[in-house]
C-alpha cells in the first residue's frame, strides 16, 4: 500500500528524490525466512520530511538501512535521484552513502578517538565536500563551538547526538536517514535536537526520513507513514 | 585520495587515545625483529668470517691438488706439473703461536696464484718488499690490533723464528697470517714441502694429465669441498637460527593478540566509516597503509635493537665458535645491505601474518553485522576450535618428521610442531579446567571468577600461547644445559688425567725435554702424543676431516679414558696397532660401529683398522680417531709430534712446570697444568651456551611483555563486566585481588602445562637435535628443582604483567564505574 493516493503517485514519482517500489526483505529464523518488508513503496521530495512509525520489529530500521545501503534487498528497487541503489556495487554505495545522504544513528556512532571537530568534518571530508565557514556555522548552530576539542566521552548524550547530526549535516547531503535519532535522549534534549536537525535539514536543503516510535515526534514532520506486517499503511 | 587519507587518519587517531596499545603492537614487532636480526646479524658476521677465511686467497674458490695420501708433499711435484704447462700455485699451511694465540700461517708465491687471489697481494714496491728479503708478513687489521703491535714488528713466533715484518691486508681473515712460500717453510720447518697446488687455471686439452706427470701422489679437490669450516659450523648456527626464529614467533604472538585487540576495539569506527561512505577499498588501502607504516617503523627500531643484541652477544659467539671450531671471527660487527632488507622483510612479514586474520575479518564482515556487540568474541570463539584443528595437525606434522624425517632440519621441524600444536592447544585445557572449576564452585562470586575467566580466555590466549613457549623453551634447554654441563664435568674429570700437559715448539726442543724429563724422579710418566690429519671419505665424493691421535700404551688411559663402548680386550688390540677408537661424533658420521673396519689413507698407504671402542669427544667438533702412538708413528713421518701429557704427584706438577719453563724457556711452546686446562675447557662450555642462555631469557622477556600488553589492553573492557559486581557490593580492592588471582591462575596452569612440554622439547634437542647437530648422544636428565623455579617465574612474570592494569582497578573512580550504568542503554 502507498503512503500517496494512486492519482497523484505518478506526479509526485516524477520529481521525487527517494524512490522505493515493491521493496522486499526476508532473514533467515529458526523456522525459516522471516518476512520483514512484503513489498514497500514509498516516495519522498526534495526537502520533505516524512516520519517512519512502527512497533518494535516492524522493519522500519530494515528499511532505512536498505535506503542507505547499508543492507542488500530480497526484491523491488530504490532509487535516489537518477540512482537505482539497489543495483549499485560497494563502491557506489559507499559513494551515495558519502556524497548523498547522511546517516544519524540512535547509538550516535561518533568515533571516540576524533575530536568533537574532526568528528563534525569527518563526512564531509570524505566527500570531498568540506566546508569551514558551514562546518563552524553547524557547530555554533547546534551549540558545539566551545566543545570542538574534547572528545566525545567527554560530551553528554544530547551533546553526542547533536554532534552526529552536524557530522550527517556536514557534506550537505540531500537526503538526511535518521534512525531514532532522540531514542538515547530524555524529552526536552530530544526535542532540541529535533529542533536542530529539522531546521538545519531546512538550511542544507536536505529531505528528513526518521524513523521513530513518538507520534509527538512524529506530528513534528512534513508526513508520516506506519510500518505494520512488512507493508506501509498511509 | 582524499577518502584514503581521511580514513587512514581516523583509523589512526586510535592509537592517540591509546598509546599502551600501540606501545604493546610497535614493541612486539620490534622485538620479533629484533630477536631474528639480532640472531641473522651473529650468523652473517660468522659466514663473512669463513668466507674470507676460505676465499682470503682463492683458497676455497680455486680447485686444489692434494696428497693422495693427505699431509704434505714434495715441491718437486710443483716444478714438474708448471714444467708440464699445468698452471698451478703452491702453498703451503701451517699454525704458529704467537702470544698465548694460534694462528694461521699461509705459504703464497704471489706470482703464480689464481687470478681472483692474486688481486688481493700487494702489487709493485710491495710486491717486492713481500718478496723479500726480508719479506711481509700480510695480517688482517684487527689481528695486527689484538695481537697489539703495530706494521713493521717482527714477532718471534719460536726461539729462532721470527717473522717477516708485519704489513696490513684489510682483506684478509683474522687469525691469519701470510707469508711468502720460502719463509713459510722456513718458519714451519717444512723445507721443500707444500700442503696444495692451487689451479690457477683449467690445464688445457693437450696438457699431459696429472698422472703422467706426477704419477697417483696428488689428487684433485673440487672447490666445494674445501670449505670444511662452514661444514663444521653449520649446525651451530642452524640451532641460533632456531633459536632466533622462536624469539620471532613469540614477538608475533604479541603483535596478533595486539592487532586482534584493536581491530575489535576499532570495530565501531570501522562501522561508522562505513556508514557515512568509506569504501571498501579505501578502508582496505587505509588498513594496509596503517599496517605497512607501522611493520616499517616497528621494523626499524626492531633492526636498531638487533644490532645492539648482536654486538652484545658476539663476544661470546666469537668465543665458543674459536674454542669449539677453531674459526676466528671478526670483532667488528658488519652490516650488509641484505641484513636490513631481510629485517624489514621479517618486520614486514610478520606484521602481515599478526594482522591478517584480523584483517581479513574485519573486511568481510558485513557493515551490520559489525554494529552487533561480541562479534568478535563469537568468532574468535569458532577460531578457537579451528586452532585446535591446526594443533592436532602441527603435532601430526610433529610426528611424521621425528618418524620419517632425517638431519638436524626435521629435529627442529618435529621441535617447531610440537611447540606450535601445544601453544595451538592450550586454550582448550584452560577451557576445560575453567568449566569444572565454574560446576565445582560452590558460592556465587567463586562461580562468577570461573565463568568469568572463561569468558576472558579468548582475549588472554595468545599471550598464554607466547609464556607457555618461553617456559617449555626455558624447561628445555634448561634441562639439556644442566645435562651437559653434569655430563661435560664429569667427562673432563675423566679424560683430563695427566698433572700436565705441554707442547714443544719443535721436534729437537721435544727430544731434549723428553731426554730431561726421564732423569727426573718426580716425573712417573712422559706421555708422547702423535697426531696427524687426514680425510675419511663418508660417500662417494664427500669426507669429513678427521684428526688421528696416537698415544703409547699405558695406565693413564686404559684405566681412566671415557669411552661410551668398547670391546675388552680395546686397549691391547690398540697397542698391537690394527685397531682403533673414534670418536662419537664421526661414529655417527660415518655410520661406524664396533667391530667396523676403516680404511685410513696415510702418506704411507691405507691403514686398515677395526673399530674396538667409540668415546665421547665434546671438546671438538672434528671427528677424531685414536691409535697407537708407534703405529701413527710409522706410517706418518710427516706427523706432529710436540705434544705431551706428564704424570707426576699433583703436588709436584708446580714446581715441574716451573723447572721446565726455566730449563727450556722458548723450547716450550705451552704449558697447562690439568686445574688450568679444566677451567679453560669449562670457560669454552660456558661461552658457548651464553648466547642460548640470553636468547631464552630474552624470549621470557619477550613473553611477560606479550601477557602485559593484553592485560593492559583488556583492562579498559573489564570496567564495564566489574562495574556490576562493585554495585552489588563486592569492593574494588577485593576486584583487584580477583583480577589478580585470575592471572595467576593462568599463568599457573601455562607453567603445569609447560612441564611436561619443556621435558618433551629437551628430550627433542638431547636425542635429536644435539646428535644431529654435534653428533653427541647426551643422557637425559630432567631436574624437578628447575621446574619449581619455572613454576615460580611463570607467577612473577604475571604478577608484574598485572600489577599496573590491577593497580589501577583497585584504584578506579567510583565516577568511571557508574559511567558504566550511566551509558548503559
Amino acid at each position: 500500500m502507498s503512503v500517496i493516493s494512486a492519482p497523484a503517485r505518478d506526479a509526485a514519482v516524477e520529481g521525487a528524490l527517494l524512490r522505493v517500489t515493491g521493496l522486499s526483505k526476508s532473514y533467515l529464523g529458526p523456522q525459516g525466512p522471516l518476512p520483514v518488508l512484503r513489498g514497500v513503496d514509498l516516495t519522498l521530495g526534495a526537502g520533505e520530511s516524512l516520519a517512519l512509525m512502527g512497533e518494535s520489529g516492524s522493519g522500519k530500521s530494515t528499511l532505512l538501512h536498505l535506503v542507505a545501503g547499508l543492507d542488500h534487498a530480497d526484491g523491488g528497487a530504490i532509487h535516489i535521484d537518477d540512482a537505482e541503489v539497489t543495483k549499485l556495487d560497494d563502491e557506489g554505495r559507499a559513494a551515495l552513502r558519502r556524497k548523498t545522504l547522511g546517516v544519524v544513528f540512535q547509538q550516535f556512532n561518533l568515533v571516540p578517538s576524533l575530536t568533537v571537530g574532526d568528528n563534525l568534518s569527518l563526512q564531509a571530508r570524505l566527500a570531498g565536500r568540506y566546508d569551514r565557514d558551514w562546518r563552524d556555522a553547524l557547530a555554533e548552530r547546534l551549540g558545539l563551538s566551545a566543545l570542538l576539542d574534547r572528545y566525545p566521552e567527554q560530551l553528554s548524550g544530547g551533546q553526542q547526538q547533536r554532534v552526529a547530526v552536524g557530522r550527517a549535516l556536514a557534506p550537505r547531503p540531500r537526503l538526511l536517514l535518521a534512525d531514532e535519532p532522540t531514542g538515547n535522549l530524555d524529552e526536552a534534549t530530544g526535542d532540541a535536537v529535533l529542533n536542530l536537525l529539522l531546521e538545519l535539514s531546512a538550511t542544507a536543503g536536505a529531505a528528513v526520513l526518521m524513523v521513530t516510535h513518538s507520534a509527538r515526534l512524529a506530528a513534528r514532520l512534513d508526513r508520516r507513514a506506519t510500518l505494520a506486517g512488512g507493508r506501509l499503511a498511509p | 585520495m582524499k577518502q584514503f587519507f581521511y580514513t587512514l587518519t581516523t583509523l589512526t587517531s586510535h592509537w592517540r587515545r591509546r598509546p599502551g596499545q600501540f606501545a604493546a603492537l610497535f614493541v612486539g614487532l620490534a622485538v620479533a625483529t629484533a630477536l631474528w636480526s639480532g640472531v641473522a646479524a651473529l650468523n652473517d658476521q660468522a659466514r663473512r668470517s669463513y668466507d674470507r677465511a676460505a676465499g682470503a686467497l682463492g683458497l676455497g674458490g680455486s680447485p686444489s691438488l692434494v696428497a693422495a695420501s693427505g699431509g704434505f708433499f714434495a715441491q718437486d711435484a710443483f716444478i714438474a706439473l708448471r714444467r708440464a704447462g699445468w698452471k698451478v700455485s703452491p702453498i703451503l699451511e701451517g699454525t704458529i703461536r704467537l702470544g698465548d694465540k694460534s694462528y694461521r700461517l699461509l705459504g703464497v708465491e704471489p706470482l703464480t696464484l689464481p687470478k681472483i687471489s692474486s688481486n688481493k697481494m700487494p702489487e709493485g714496491d710491495d710486491l717486492n718488499d713481500f718478496l723479500g728479503p726480508p719479506g711481509r708478513a700480510l695480517i688482517a687489521p684487527q689481528t695486527l690490533r689484538a695481537l697489539g703491535l703495530t706494521e713493521g714488528a717482527t714477532p718471534t713466533i719460536s726461539e729462532a723464528d721470527r717473522l717477516p715484518p708485519l704489513a696490513i691486508a684489510r682483506d684478509l681473515a683474522p687469525g691469519m697470517v701470510v707469508v711468502d712460500i720460502g719463509a713459510a717453510q722456513r718458519l714451519l720447518h717444512r723445507p721443500g714441502r707444500l700442503s696444495r697446488l692451487l689451479l690457477a687455471e683449467e690445464p688445457t686439452a693437450d696438457a699431459p694429465t696429472l698422472e703422467s706427470v706426477i704419477g697417483e701422489t696428488l689428487r684433485r679437490v673440487e672447490a666445494d669441498e674445501a670449505p670444511e669450516l662452514a661444514k663444521l659450523t653449520e649446525s651451530f648456527h642452524l640451532n641460533l637460527t632456531a633459536f632466533g626464529l622462536l624469539a620471532y614467533v613469540v614477538g608475533l604472538f604479541i603483535a596478533h593478540a595486539s592487532f586482534g585487540l584493536a581491530f575489535e576495539q576499532r570495530l565501531p569506527i570501522i562501522r561508522t566509516l562505513r556508514a557515512i561512505g568509506a569504501s571498501l577499498r579505501a578502508l582496505s588501502l587505509a588498513l594496509v597503509a596503517e599496517l605497512t607504516l607501522l611493520a616499517l617503523l616497528a621494523g626499524a627500531a626492531g633492526m636498531a635493537g638487533g644490532y645492539l643484541i648482536a654486538a652484545a652477544l658476539l663476544p661470546n659467539m666469537a668465543a665458543s665458535l674459536e674454542g669449539l671450531y677453531g674459526a676466528e671471527l671478526d670483532g667488528a660487527l658488519g652490516l650488509a645491505p641484505s641484513w636490513w632488507l631481510s629485517g624489514i622483510g621479517m618486520a614486514l612479514i610478520g606484521a602481515a601474518i599478526a594482522a591478517a586474520s584480523g584483517l581479513v575479518k574485519t573486511l568481510r564482515l558485513p557493515v551490520l553485522a559489525i554494529a552487533q556487540p561480541f562479534a568478535w568474541r563469537e568468532a574468535q570463539r569458532h577460531w578457537l576450535y579451528r586452532q585446535a584443528a591446526l594443533a592436532v595437525l602441527a603435532l601430526m606434522g610433529a610426528a611424521a618428521a621425528l618418524l620419517f624425517g632425517e638431519g638436524m632440519e626435521a629435529g627442529f621441524a618435529s621441535m617447531a610442531g610440537l611447540l606450535l600444536g601445544a601453544a595451538l592447544a592450550l586454550p582448550l585445557p584452560l577451557a576445560a579446567m575453567l568449566r569444572l572449576g565454574e560446576r565445582r564452585a560452590r558460592g556465587p562470586l567463586a562461580k562468577w571468577f570461573f565463568a568469568d575467566a572463561l569468558q576472558q580466555l579468548p582475549g588472554l590466549s595468545l599471550a598464554l600461547m607466547a609464556l607457555l613457549l618461553a617456559l617449555s623453551t626455558n624447561i628445555g634447554v634448561g634441562s639439556m644445559v644442566e645435562g651437559f654441563r653434569r655430563t661435560f664435568t664429569q667427562w673432563l674429570d675423566e679424560r683430563l688425567v695427566a698433572e700436565i700437559y705441554f707442547e714443544a715448539a719443535s721436534d729437537k726442543d721435544a727430544q731434549r725435554i723428553t731426554a730431561w724429563l726421564s732423569h727426573r724422579e718426580d716425573v712417573a710418566a712422559v706421555l708422547p702424543l702423535c697426531k696427524a690429519k687426514t680425510a675419511i671419505r663418508s660417500t662417494p665424493g664427500s669426507s669429513w676431516p678427521v684428526e688421528i691421535v696416537g698415544a703409547p700404551p699405558h695406565e693413564t688411559f686404559s684405566a681412566h679414558f671415557p669411552l661410551l663402548e668398547a670391546h675388552a680386550d680395546a686397549w691391547n688390540s690398540i697397542a698391537r696397532g690394527d685397531s682403533a677408537l673414534i670418536s662419537e661424533q664421526h661414529a655417527r658420521r660415518l655410520r661406524l660401529a664396533l667391530g667396523s673396519t676403516l680404511e685410513i689413507p696415510t702418506p704411507t698407504g691405507d691403514w686398515r683398522v677395526e673399530i674396538v671402542g667409540i668415546y665421547p669427544d665434546y671438546g671438538a667438533a672434528k671427528g677424531q680417531l685414536r691409535v697407537d702412538h708407534d703405529a701413527l708413528s710409522s706410517r706418518w713421518p710427516d706427523a706432529r709430534r710436540l705434544d705431551y701429557m706428564l704424570r707426576a704427584r699433583s703436588e709436584t706438577a708446580p714446581e715441574i712446570m716451573l723447572a721446565l719453563q726455566a730449563e727450556f724457556g722458548a723450547g716450550v711452546a705451552r704449558i697447562i697444568d690439568q686445574a688450568a686446562l679444566k677451567q679453560r675447557s669449562t670457560d669454552i662450555f660456558e661461552r658457548t651456551f651464553a648466547v642460548t642462555a640470553a636468547l631464552d631469557a630474552l624470549t621470557l622477556v619477550v613473553s611477560a611483555i606479550a601477557l602485559f600488553a593484553s592485560l593492559t589492553t583488556l583492562a579498559a573492557a573489564r570496567v564495564p563486566q566489574l562495574a556490576p559486581l562493585w554495585a552489588a557490593g563486592v569492593s574494588r580492592r577485593s576486584l583487584a585481588l580477583l583480577e589478580l588471582a585470575r592471572v595467576t591462575l593462568f599463568a599457573g596452569a601455562t607453567a603445569l602445562v609447560s612441564v611436561p612440554l619443556g621435558l618433551a622439547l629437551a628430550y627433542d634437542l638431547v636425542a635429536i637435535v644435539n646428535v644431529r647437530a654435534f653428533g653427541w648422544r647426551l643422557p637425559f636428565h630432567i631436574f624437578p628443582s628447575q621446574w619449581l623455579e619455572v613454576f615460580a617465574l611463570a607467577l612473577l612474570t604475571a604478577a608484574l604483567a598485572a600489577l599496573l592494569p590491577i593497580r589501577r582497578l583497585a584504584r578506579i573512580a567510583p565516577a568511571s564505574l557508574l559511567a558504566v550504568f550511566a551509558n548503559e542503554r
